[in-house]
């Protein structure tokens, strides 16, 4: 059994979107989410926009309040309760946790040269002492992320993309953490040049042995580059298995209907996606029961009243679905 | 099938503060009635620019070369797109007889004007119609796109709409003029999958029940093998292939487009590894000489490549591609 990097127990994120003195409105944006993330593995985790994905990475992060459930952080030196982090305790995760963002035109400083910018985490984090000791970082991680010193000196205007994208993957390595966060990180990108920032990413976790959390909407990406997926829909897990059993046999109908409208590269498959109709609810105003009931093609009364639960088979395979087991046996594997 | 646009010889120069930039470099293509072409390129291939062409819509330092020429047949008769000059000429080619879809649909609304108040000003400009007819059929329009309740969603404002939704509303609003040719500019690179499998639907419902021709651009080979007829990959400005959507996706020519099949992650093989086109595409400032591609290429012939710039090739009748792998230069090179 490897170690466990992160756990999360009933991880729930609020936020406060109206109301006034007597009443609050609160719009949760991941409700009662439970993942545990194992040492060095790349975790994915997918869904549409307004899934609660970005939001739950950044409750791992610290970056939003986490508002109900635990969640443990243990990489071997130090064992901390993200909940509750503060003060030179939380200055420490921060070395030890970091965010790759999904723009990178937007995440760099037009006014710092390269160099400024992956120097910058250490600067603040006062994690070298001299000068040389920032440049001698700097250039170790450039070069892992296969920045030369020529790309130092220079602005990010200078760069494209995936240039851009490496820039942004060596400011997050450099203050050496554990646990990185990659939101969308490829989605910007041409699909010439994600594969080559994939490619990166998969090197330096193994080379460096670190743990990513890989957030996506693009499921195709996902299947090449995690060990271990988890779905989102409406800020809950509908289904969390190893990569190949997910893709071999999706359980959760939301997570079948993602399979199936990833365009075909068979121009013969035309009209052969399963189509879901209409569109992800407002988290203000989620339905009751499954909230996936909505668009679900095999939803039934119960699914209009009561919320599934995750249930798992014993091979890491769990689903949030009242109908799973039939299901399965409806669709011959 | 009858042609209804023919693009001769285009290429785009944009003046800039360092020189002249080439956009478009010497590219024909055309497009029959009812047809849908794919056209393929990454960021900074010209297809956009291309596109724009078409309606004549390129900012104002924008310089095309004298051997340009592109021809849109109307019911009226041709019209030299390029030639025209004055608004109430231009009109035919943006909103009229072409209309555009465009990446963002967010951008692309006013945000301080209902989506009604846009879609009856664009309609009263284009055809004869009096405020209430114009309102009547956008509300028919977007009913028809798929907007369930719209004579309320009409006085809405596009803040209030999901994206899926504003994108088709978009769409309704491109189509509200019955154009002929329609572009789409990226429509559902920022939707959701779920909800791009449903405006691809919903786009070719629409060719089959107007029987329009429409240039779907896009950087997604995925999307272009559910929606194309004819395909055209672009590069640096350069068409390098073109051909049948089949053909040019199960057996690509170029080294290009076979890099950007080698690149997509497919979900039948996870053990495959993901191989990126090498490199970056270079900036339009430093224009490789010769073949465009020279510089990524994985299959270069020799020193032809970086001399000469390759003439596109017939294939067959229709698959056609530029490169020195399938030139008589290099045939009689390796004889």
């Amino acid at each position: 059994m490897t170690d466990v990097l992160i756990r999360a127990e009933g991880l729930s994120v609020g936020f406060q979107i109206g109301g006034g003195l007597f009443r609050k409105d609160i719009l949760k944006a991941v409700n009662n989410v439970s993942v545990t993330i194992e040492k060095g593995s790349f975790f994915g985790l997918v869904g549409e926009s307004g899934s609660g994905k970005t939001t739950l990475g950044r409750a791992l992060l610290k970056a939003v309040p986490i508002t109900e459930g635990h969640a443990r952080y243990n990489d071997g030196e130090v064992d901390v309760d993200i909940a509750s982090l503060e003060g030179p305790a939380l200055k420490d995760y921060r070395k030890r946790a970091q965010l790759i963002f999904q723009d990178p035109y937007a995440a760099l400083s037009p006014r710092m040269t390269v160099r400024d910018i992956i120097a910058e985490p250490l600067e603040v984090m006062r994690l070298t002492k001299t000068r040389e000791e920032t440049d001698a970082r700097v250039r170790e991680i450039a070069a892992k992320c296969r920045l030369n010193l020529e790309h130092l000196r220079r602005f990010p205007h200078a760069f494209s993309g995936g240039q851009r994208q490496r820039i942004s993957i060596a400011r997050a390595l450099v203050s050496g953490p554990q646990f990185i966060v990659a939101d969308e990180s490829v989605a910007a990108l041409d699909v010439s040049i994600q594969a080559d920032v994939l490619n990166l990413l998969k090197q330096i976790q193994a080379d460096m042995g670190l743990t990513f959390m890989f957030i996506s909407h693009d499921l195709s990406v996902v299947a090449h580059t995690c060990d271990h997926v988890a779905v989102m829909y409406l800020g809950r897990l509908v289904e969390t298995a190893p990569t190949r059993k997910l893709f071999a046999g999706p359980r959760h109908p939301y997570t079948k209907a993602l399979f199936s409208a990833i365009p075909s590269l068979d121009p013969d498959d035309r009209g052969k996606a399963q189509k879901l109709t209409g569109e992800i609810p407002s988290p203000t105003n989620q339905p009751p029961g499954c909230k996936f009931h909505t668009r679900c093609p095999n939803a039934i009364d119960r699914c209009k009243s009561e919320e599934p639960q995750l249930e798992g088979d014993g091979s890491g395979h769990e689903v949030a679905c009242h109908r799973w087991k039939e299901l399965l046996e409806l669709t011959p594997a | 099938m009858s042609t209804l646009i023919d693009v001769q010889n285009l290429t785009l120069q944009f003046r800039t503060d360092e020189g002249l930039v080439t956009a478009v470099d010497n590219v024909s293509f055309s497009l029959d009635k009812g047809e849908v072409m794919g056209l393929v390129g990454e960021s900074g291939s010209g297809k956009s620019v291309t596109a724009k062409s078409l309606m004549h819509l390129n900012a104002s330092n924008a310089v095309y070369s004298p051997e340009s020429k592109i021809t849109l047949y109307t019911d009226t008769g041709p019209v030299d797109v390029l030639s025209l000059r004055r608004p109430s000429e231009l009109k035919i080619v943006r909103g009229g007889a072409v209309s555009m879809i465009f990446q963002e649909p967010m951008a692309s609304f006013a945000p301080a004007l209902t989506i009604g108040k846009q879609m009856v000003e664009q309609l009263q400009l284009h055809s004869d119609v009096s405020k209430t007819q114009a309102r009547n059929l956008s509300i028919e329009m977007l009913d028809r796109v798929g907007i369930s309740d719209a004579g309320k969603r009409i006085d809405q404002y596009a803040f209030e709409l999901s994206g899926g939704m504003r994108q088709r509303a978009m769409i309704a609003m491109a189509l509200s003029t019955k154009p002929k040719l329609l572009i789409a500019d990226e429509p559902t690179t920022a939707l959701d999958v779920t909800i791009q499998a449903q405006v691809i639907d919903l786009m070719k419902d629409l060719v089959d029940e107007f029987h329009m021709g429409i240039i779907f651009i896009t950087h997604d080979l995925g999307v272009v093998a559910q929606t194309a007829d004819r395909v055209n990959v672009m590069y640096l400005g350069r068409l390098i292939e073109e051909g049948p959507v089949r053909d040019v996706i199960r057996q690509p020519k170029h080294p290009y487009t076979q890099g950007l099949i080698a690149a997509l992650p497919k979900l039948e093989d996870l053990d495959a590894p993901l191989t990126p086109v090498p490199g970056d595409i270079p900036s339009p400032l430093e224009r490789p000489s010769g073949c465009v591609f020279h510089t990524r290429c994985s299959q270069i012939v020799g020193d032809m490549c970086s001399a000469k710039a390759p003439t596109e090739r017939e294939l067959d009748e229709e698959h056609k591609v530029a490169c020195h792998l399938y030139s008589d230069l290099h045939t009689e090179a390796v004889q």
